[in-house]
């Protein structure tokens, strides 16, 4: 068990972590023109940082998902995204398909 | 001061088919879970949610926890794991700038940056009035935000009512809707580019540093993507 006053501790450095990119992001926006070439770049590399995230969630994802097995994660995964492109993007089935696909695998 | 109707607005989004509030339940479920789980008391739980409010930097911070790590490791974990938020920002706040409205507003509701939010705000933002944009902004995080607080309260008080396959069902909804989000947001070649080069490098640097991947990956496919972009089209 960690202690009371290391949690509380560790939440305010992950708040203060956390802000600092949301607050440099809202002040460096006042500079950054919408029309401007650095406004797409940062739009490219905000898209690529989060599909970089996502694709390490489902590779190497820490919490619960780590007890999953890989294979699992990835039928899943190419599963759900296949029902989106098939549906024409209904975003309800392949979320919900999503959680009973993996815990039935993960079960069996 | 706020636009009630654009506030609703964006308020309302948390309705519907495309609505994140599904997957954002499910993910803070398994969160509120997995503190309980870590010796977090509920009000440390809420707190984690409401303060941070940037699940993988939850759960680095609850992994680094359990493994005795120091306050400054786990600061520097959770920046670097939180660090898109920057770039998701500055290419966000842009299109929801205008003059008449007060820099306060902007401040305070970057705290709402998260992915569920700037993807349905990037979805969205053209459908409202250029002047109420923030106040739009505003109502779409303040939904977001409380309930991802919410759940996590639900996920701690519902801990023992879960079994492992079931967190394990929970914990994968979140990154299956935000990959489908964002191939239904692939509708530029710069773009898709990001998205397909980013799913591939974030794993494959990750081999080689955990810790800067995805840092490393953000700005090299994007990078990659942009100058693309800029050559064809």
């Amino acid at each position: 068990m960690v202690s009371s006053q290391i949690i509380i501790l560790a939440i305010i450095a992950t708040s203060i972590a956390t802000y600092i990119s949301r607050f440099m992001g809202a002040l460096t926006s006042e500079k950054v023109s919408v029309k401007s070439k650095i406004f797409k770049w940062f739009n490219c590399v905000a898209y690529s940082t989060l599909a970089a995230l996502l694709g390490r969630m489902i590779i190497f994802p820490a919490g619960v998902l780590a007890d999953s097995e890989l294979i699992m994660r990835l039928i899943v995964f190419f599963t759900c995204i296949s029902i989106f492109i098939l549906s024409k993007k209904n975003l309800v089935i392949p979320t919900i398909a999503s959680a009973f696909l993996l815990s039935f695998l993960t079960n069996i | 001061m706020i636009n009630s109707q654009a506030f609703f607005t964006g308020l309302k989004s948390l309705k519907g088919a495309r609505s994140p509030a599904l997957p954002l339940a499910a993910c803070f479920v398994a969160l509120g879970a997995l503190f309980k789980d870590a010796g977090f008391n509920i009000q440390q739980s809420a707190a984690s949610s409401l303060f941070t409010y940037a699940l993988p930097g939850q759960l680095v911070m609850a992994e680094s926890l359990l493994l005795g790590a120091s306050v400054i490791n786990i600061f520097l974990a959770v920046w670097l794991v939180n660090f898109r938020l920057y770039p998701m920002t500055v290419s966000l706040f842009p299109l929801l700038e205008h003059k008449s409205q007060p820099k306060w507003k902007y401040y305070l509701s970057c705290h709402f940056l998260a992915v569920s939010s700037w993807l349905i705000a990037k979805e969205s933002y053209k459908k409202i009035n250029a002047k109420y944009r923030i106040d739009f902004w505003m109502g779409i995080g303040t939904g977001t935000w409380l309930t991802a607080i919410l759940m996590t309260v639900i996920g701690y008080l519902a801990a023992d009512l879960l079994n492992k396959e079931m967190l394990i069902g929970l914990a994968i909804v979140n990154p299956i809707y935000f990959f489908c989000m964002m191939i239904g947001a692939m509708k530029n070649l710069a773009v898709s580019i990001s998205v397909i080069l980013g799913t591939i490098l974030g794993p494959v640097i990750y081999i080689f540093s955990s810790e800067w991947s995805l840092l490393f990956a953000g700005l090299i496919a994007g990078s990659v993507a942009f100058l693309f972009g800029e050559k064809n089209g």
